[in-house]
């Protein structure tokens, strides 16, 4: 059997306030296989920006066991496995948009050559070539949030983790580039791990859907999605994507009565 | 040029302002000077003779600017006299004063934002030390580097550091924290050492925040110079023609020096406001 990308088992995270102890992740136990697209959704508190803040090493756990790539998650950012999108793109507006995808690259010590191949190559995954030498301002919301995955692509870490990247996107945009991103995973086979609080998003693109619910944050149900990997827009008035939609709902509502 | 109207209007208020002072001020002097002599004064001989004295007090606009003429223009900038050579003895001063400040300013600042301890330690003695009058700090500074054998130049820009680290310490400190957490999890997720984040993050983010605090320490700069060139009892430079002016009540001398010093402090602070356009352009962040 092989082993999973992502590996948490009895995670608990508490942080300390001054009036309450918050207990933001209780005994999470997931597994991710590579490849997979997982979606975590719920209402805001949940946790789930959280636990992929864990994941990346972005906070730490105060309890139980996380491994990414069979590693610790310290180690595992060290050794660069994993591309972070945020909510906002975060784009520095000083570098033009090649610079700014070169960033990491820089960072990690490239060479110059593949840095410029390596650019061209991202930038043709989120269809943005032609607009390297522009400034994020020149750009719309929705090509600097693409501008922002090929930065995240860009030094081929397998494992993709996305923060609500779409959130702060209008319904047409966000549609568009939910079918670029699948189409981005089917090409790249990476692992992603997505963060959402829509519903129709979480569904139309994971393979795996973890419902999360708040105080305590924890996980209510993982859902494994019958859907195929092709999938055009259209599925989403299929019979199947209803009916998962509609478990995706039910978990939430549940985990709200609670 | 649209705004050309209300800037002239301004202007011309002031210069109005200025010359009816000039003859209110320097009107008792007419009169004692009539009632001496026994004749009576018209108001138009007033006006014309409150306008141009020799020893006025309060100089008016045009002898002023015809002494900035006769000074600057009219005499060769080697001459003691001129302007241009006082000007530039003050200039080179600051321009000195201002690079050793703004290097320990961003130096302290970086200080500050790496190394907590640092600015529990420092910052209070960077605060205290702006709020000693300068005026009571100068003699002393220059009296001290005297005696160490240090004159001319260097405690004039000392002085003139003294007063432009401070504005930028603050503003520097302020830029280099300017990134959000966004920002640095960011430079987090590439594990970017303090190095990296700080070359390729908080330096450039701290930019627009710089050239402010430039603007300001520039000018302070200035006035640190030409405090320092007061009490020194130097020859040279725009404090020393203010001094001098005032030791034989030539007034008329002393504003010239003024307007000098405030033309300089304009022009300075213009060039750094084009330097950072320039620089705030290229970086593509002059929206």
């Amino acid at each position: 059997m092989k082993k999973p990308v992502i590996d948490a088992s009895g995670v608990n995270l508490t942080f300390q306030t001054k009036d309450a102890p918050v207990h933001a992740l209780k005994d999470v136990n997931l597994q991710i296989d590579k490849g997979d697209f997982v979606s975590f959704i719920g209402p805001s508190g949940c946790g789930k920006t959280t636990l992929l803040r864990c994941i990346a090493a972005l906070e730490t756990p105060t309890g139980g066991s996380l491994t990414v790539n069979g590693l610790s998650p310290d180690e595992a950012r060290k050794a660069r496995s994993y591309g972070y999108v945020f909510q906002a793109a975060g784009l520095y507006p000083w570098r033009t948009i090649e610079k700014n995808i070169k960033l990491p690259l820089e960072i990690m010590g490239y060479p110059k050559a593949e840095m410029d191949e390596r650019v061209k190559r991202v930038l043709d995954l989120v269809d943005l070539s032609g607009f390297g030498k522009k400034f994020p301002w020149q750009l719309s919301g929705g090509m600097q949030q693409r501008a922002s995955i090929a930065r995240a692509l860009a030094f081929d870490a397998d494992i993709l983790l996305m923060d609500e990247p779409f959130g702060a996107l209008d319904e047409i945009v966000r549609d568009k580039l939910n079918e670029e991103l699948l189409k981005l995973w089917d090409r790249t086979g990476k692992t992603i791990c997505f963060v959402t609080h829509s519903i129709p998003e979480a569904v139309y693109l994971s393979t795996k859907i973890v419902v999360m619910s708040p105080r305590p944050g924890r996980i209510t149900d993982v859902i494994e999605s019958p859907l195929p990997r092709e999938r055009p827009l259209e599925i989403r008035d299929t019979p199947e994507f209803i009916e998962i939609a509609h478990r995706v709902r039910e978990g939430l509502r549940e985990g709200h009565d609670v | 040029m649209r705004n050309i109207l209300p800037i002239l209007t301004v202007l011309l208020v002031i210069v109005a302002v200025w010359y009816a002072a000039a003859i209110k001020m320097n009107a008792p002097w007419t009169y004692a000077q009539a009632n001496r002599a026994g004749t009576e004064v018209t108001f138009s001989e007033v006006v014309r003779d409150t306008l141009n004295q020799e020893r006025p007090v309060l100089p008016a606009p045009h002898q002023v600017a015809a002494e900035l003429w006769a000074t600057t223009v009219e005499k060769k900038i080697t001459s003691k006299r001129s302007l241009v050579f006082h000007g530039w003895v003050t200039l080179s001063a600051t321009l000195l004063g201002f690079a050793i400040g703004t290097t320990a300013g961003i130096l302290l600042a970086i200080g500050i934002t790496h190394n907590r301890a640092m600015e529990l330690g420092v910052m209070p003695w960077a605060i205290a030390s702006q709020t000693i009058p300068i005026l009571a700090i100068a003699p002393m500074i220059i009296v001290v580097l005297n005696s160490m054998g240090i004159s001319g130049l260097i405690p004039k820009s000392i002085i003139a550091a003294y007063l432009s680290f401070f504005p930028v310490a603050v503003g520097m400190v302020k830029g280099l924290r300017a990134p959000d957490t966004m920002q640095l999890d960011l430079m987090r997720t590439y594990s970017a050492s303090d190095n990296q984040t700080f070359w390729k993050l908080r330096l450039p983010s701290s930019m627009p925040y710089l050239f402010a605090s430039l603007k300001v320490g520039v000018a302070a700069s200035l006035v640190g110079t030409i405090v320092a060139e007061l009490p020194s009892g130097a020859t040279r430079g725009l404090g020393a023609r203010l001094l001098s002016g005032s030791y034989y009540g030539q007034t008329v001398q002393i504003w010239s020096a003024l307007f000098a010093a405030a033309l300089l402090a304009a022009s300075l602070v213009i060039i750094v406001g084009v330097i950072e356009k320039i620089t705030l352009r290229r970086m593509g962040m002059a929206a």
